[in-house]
């Protein structure tokens, strides 16, 4: 298996505050990682690094073997990273269909017109990112009547709009109902499989965590602190301590 | 310079600053922790003034008569702004935050209108600060006691403020919810009797800024919209919500600005400079360039986490063909009536309605507000008549040429601004609006001044007052169908979701700030097109087209009509310019009605007109249903 995504380690500080110190992995085409930890292991701040949006301290994010680190988003984006957040960012005034059409009009460089009319082009593209996430019923709805769960359903869309070889969902489920959740997971590992799309999430609910991961590591205050099969992890002491042996 | 006059020119740049930084840090402490934009923070700092001059009048001049005047007046200017604050903000506090910045701009008419009926339009002359009359000497230089005490008043204050807001349990509120609005309501404090207190201690400090300055300046009515915009500068450079902040910026304007005035006229490389006329550029030249460096001021904190307030924008709906029938038939048809007035208020409402709409385009679907819009406006309406009587062109040449000069103009402009964000993106264009306004009054020989421009005709065949409307509504509509075409545009879906969410705009792809620039230069040329048809109307113009009251004026006209529609704004600007024709006409107090009017609308249809008449339809659909 080639590395998508290869992570050496990464840090980041926040004044005081060593929000991830010094975080190595990789993620190859195909797979799903999970990242899990305990709240404020720094999850969110090392998909942040990933993506573009905090320059790292130090430390080397490479994708497919070009680094990185320290480009703008929108630059991380155009070299087919998509990515999802944890408090879903979606475009409220838009409608569901016109906010993955922002994604794929971008992608194919279209936006700039100012007398074209929007939402006339790839309508059927937008259409099929939508019935592939169980959202195709509500297209014309505008996204900020839209209920939590939905919301998420529609970031991934938007998410898969430039065809990324690298989907990095932050939280993808919180907000479903418990069969949503493996029913969302489940589109996302066929997806990765199918077309080779590596994909590194982060996750709170360990039967999605342990029922869809290829493998797992386990983030604590900043460092990994275990990793490998979601069993090994399962059985590890460690993780089970931090998570107080809760459902772990 | 000497050392002794460089040293003169730094007292009177301190004494200047004391007010200054009094009126701004009531600014501050109400911005932080009520989260309203007070445009009648300079009325009440006029009314402090006016309110000394009377007090100290009925109580003598003496030093008893003379402080307890001020100390009187301050307190009843405190009083006041706790009575705006019950009366009016504190039943708006739900409502979007440009309602209650349409709720201010109303009382900063009313006010100005109370002024006028009380002192009447003539400057008033304050007296001198009686027992600090005397001069003092230092080297060879004299200057005011008074000053020297004014230079002690700033920290005074400021070490009062210090201690009320970190040793007494009103001040932890204060800075609580300064920080975390939301969490102070958490914790079930009476939100009500927080706001007016800080309104009033607020207002105290307006009153007594105003008050103290009766010996320096006089009364009179144009204080309020000047010291506003004085007071954002000394807001924003120190950082939105810091006092120290505020303080720190004060002195430092306050001082370049005593050394312009000291410098006077100097010959650089035979080119004369006249610093003294060049007080207002240098303030927002401080201001652009902490800007720049500092983009939340001095001392100021980038805002907290920013946590949706209140509702989405709803969505944005494109008007049929009938809309356009049902505002363009009646329109072509109005010369008709024969009315020659009504042809020329018709031509008005045109341009401004042009005006209106590409304010609209750039506050509501794009989300930047604009407290300056009128740059623009003005630019292009001194570019058409510069063009026309200096450089001789033909009034079509110059008014096709017009709206590049404005575009132009948003293009330098619009760079800055971009690259900020709320209420410190407002107050950069307004600072913009104010150097161009500067630069248009006291640039004599080139603008004409304030008596600005005169002579400036329309072309023989556009003579008669029939032939220019169609023209000024050809170029309207014309503009507007462009503005609504680019909303409805890939273009205008990116900056509607840049609105939504620059995170999400940034994480496909999209590098907001290049649209958002673009979106800053179309707006002006067309606010520039308004301008110039505005100018060619009235063959004349003046600084006032550039005006803080004319960027004010766009504002109502589009919180009026309702930001949410596209018609809105068309509305609120035919509205509004009637009603100003209609109400100036019968008294001389048109801005307390027009204010009153403003604040009955806001009352009542906290979304605007079109959006609250759109809210009537819809209820009434639902019960016939
Ligand atoms: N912008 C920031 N400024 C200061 N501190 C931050 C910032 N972002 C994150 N932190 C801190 O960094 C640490 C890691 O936060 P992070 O959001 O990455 O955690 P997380 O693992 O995603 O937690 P959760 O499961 O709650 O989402 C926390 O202590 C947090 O308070
Ligand atoms: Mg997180």
């Amino acid at each position: 298996m080639s590395a998508v995504l290869e992570v050496e380690d990464l840090a980041k500080s926040f004044g005081g505050v060593r929000a991830v110190a010094g975080v190595s992995f990789a993620v190859a085409a195909g797979e799903l990682l999970a990242l899990i930890g305990p709240n404020g292991a720094g999850k969110s701040t090392c998909f942040n690094m990933l993506n573009g949006q905090l320059r790292p301290d130090t430390g080397r994010v490479r994708l497919a073997g070009r680094d990185i680190a320290g480009l703008p988003p929108r630059r991380v984006w155009r070299l087919g990273v998509g990515r999802t957040f944890q408090i879903t960012a979606t475009f409220a005034s838009l409608t569901v269909r016109e906010n993955v059409q922002m994604a794929l009009y971008s992608h194919a460089g279209r936006l700039g017109s100012m007398l074209a009319r929007f939402g006339g082009a790839f309508v059927a593209e937008a259409d099929a990112l939508l019935d592939q996430v169980g959202m195709r019923a509500q297209a014309d709805r505008v996204c900020g009547v839209l209920a939590y769960g939905d919301l998420k359903r529609v970031e991934l869309a938007i998410a898969l709009a430039n065809a990324p070889r690298l989907l990095l969902m932050d939280e993808p489920t919180a907000g479903m109902a418990p069969r949503e959740r493996g029913a969302l997971m489940g589109l996302a590992a066929s997806l990765a499989r199918a077309r080779g799309i590596a994909v590194l999430f982060t996750e709170h609910d360990m039967d999605v965590v342990f029922g869809h991961a290829n493998r797992v590591i386990v983030l604590d205050r900043g460092r990994l602190i275990a990793g490998g099969a979601p069993a090994e992890v399962r059985a590890d002491a460690a993780v089970r301590a931090v998570y107080l042996g809760g459902s772990a | 310079m000497t050392w002794s006059s460089i040293l003169i020119q730094l007292l009177n740049g301190l004494a200047g600053a004391a007010s200054l930084f009094l009126v701004s840090a009531g600014l501050s402490l109400i911005f932080g922790v009520t989260r309203i934009v007070n445009f009648a923070h300079g009325s009440l700092y006029m009314l402090g003034l006016y309110g000394a001059y009377t007090l100290i009048e009925t109580f003598g001049r003496t030093p008893l008569g003379f402080w307890s005047g001020v100390a009187l007046a301050a307190l009843l200017v405190g009083l006041a702004g706790a009575l705006i604050e019950v009366a009016i903000l504190r039943r708006i506090y739900r409502a979007p935050e440009l309602f209650q910045l349409l709720a201010t701009f109303a009382v900063v008419l009313v006010i100005k209108d109370i002024a006028l009926f009380a002192w009447g339009p003539e400057d008033l002359v304050g007296p001198r600060a009686p027992g600090l009359r005397t001069p003092v000497e230092i080297f060879d230089k004299r200057i005011p006691l008074y000053d020297l005490v004014l230079i002690g008043i700033g920290p005074l204050v400021l070490g009062i403020l210090w201690l009320l807001l970190t040793r007494t349990r009103w001040g932890t509120l204060v800075r609580a919810a300064t920080q975390d609005r939301e969490m102070v309501a958490a914790l079930g404090v009476d939100q009500a009797r927080l706001f007016t207190s800080v309104f009033f201690a607020g207002s105290v400090l307006a009153g007594l800024g105003g008050a103290l300055q009766i010996p320096r300046e006089p009364a009179n009515l144009e204080l309020d919209l000047s010291v506003i915009a004085d007071a954002f500068v000394v807001t924003v450079v120190g950082g939105l919500g810091s006092i120290p902040g505020a303080f720190l910026a004060a002195i430092m304007i306050g001082v370049a600005k005593a050394f312009c005035i000291g410098i006077g006229t100097v010959q650089w490389f035979g080119v004369e400079i006249a610093f003294s006329k060049l007080t207002l550029v240098v303030e927002f030249l401080i201001m652009g360039l902490v800007l720049i460096i500092r983009p939340y001021g001095l001392l100021g904190r980038p805002p907290a986490q920013q946590r949706h307030s209140g509702e989405p924008a709803p969505p944005l709906v494109p008007p049929g063909w009938k809309v356009a029938a049902v505002w363009l038939v009646p329109l072509l048809l109005l010369p008709a009536a024969g009315d020659r007035y009504l042809v020329v208020l018709a031509t008005d409402i045109a341009c401004f309605a042009l005006f209106a709409a590409s304010l609209h385009l750039i506050m509501g679907p794009a989300g930047m507000v604009s407290f300056g819009h009128a740059a623009y406006f003005g630019i292009g309406a001194y570019a058409a008549g510069l063009l026309f009587k200096r450089a001789g062109l033909p009034m079509e040449a110059a008014l096709a040429l017009a709206p590049l000069a404005a575009g132009f103009a948003a293009l330098i402009y619009g760079w800055f601004c971009v690259r900020l964000s709320g209420v410190y993106l407002a107050m950069l264009t307004l600072a913009f609006a104010q150097i161009s306004w500067s630069i248009a009054f006291q640039w004599d020989s080139f603008t004409g001044g304030s008596n600005g421009i005169v002579g400036v005709w329309p072309a023989a065949w556009l003579a008669s007052k029939t032939a220019y409307f169609y023209l000024a509504l050809a170029v309207a509509a014309g503009g507007i169908a462009l503005l609504w075409r680019v909303l409805f545009s890939p273009f205008g879906a990116t900056l509607r979701a840049g609105r939504d969410s620059p995170l999400r705009l940034e994480a496909i792809g999209v590098e907001l700030r290049r649209y958002q620039w673009a979106a800053f230069v179309l707006v002006g040329a067309l606010a520039g097109a308004a301008g110039a048809l505005f100018a060619f109307s009235k063959g004349s113009l003046s600084p006032s087209v550039i005006s803080i009251a004319l960027s004010t004026d766009a504002l109502i006209m589009v919180l009026l009509g309702g930001v949410d529609t596209l018609t809105g704004p068309l509305a609120g600007a035919a509205l509004f310019t009637w009603l100003r024709d209609e109400v100036a006409r019968r008294t001389e107090f048109w801005r307390a009605v027009m204010g009153l009017v403003i604040l009955a609308i806001v009352l009542i249809f906290p979304q605007g007109l079109v959006g609250g008449v759109k809210a009537l339809v819809a209820r009434w659909r639902r019960a016939r249903a």
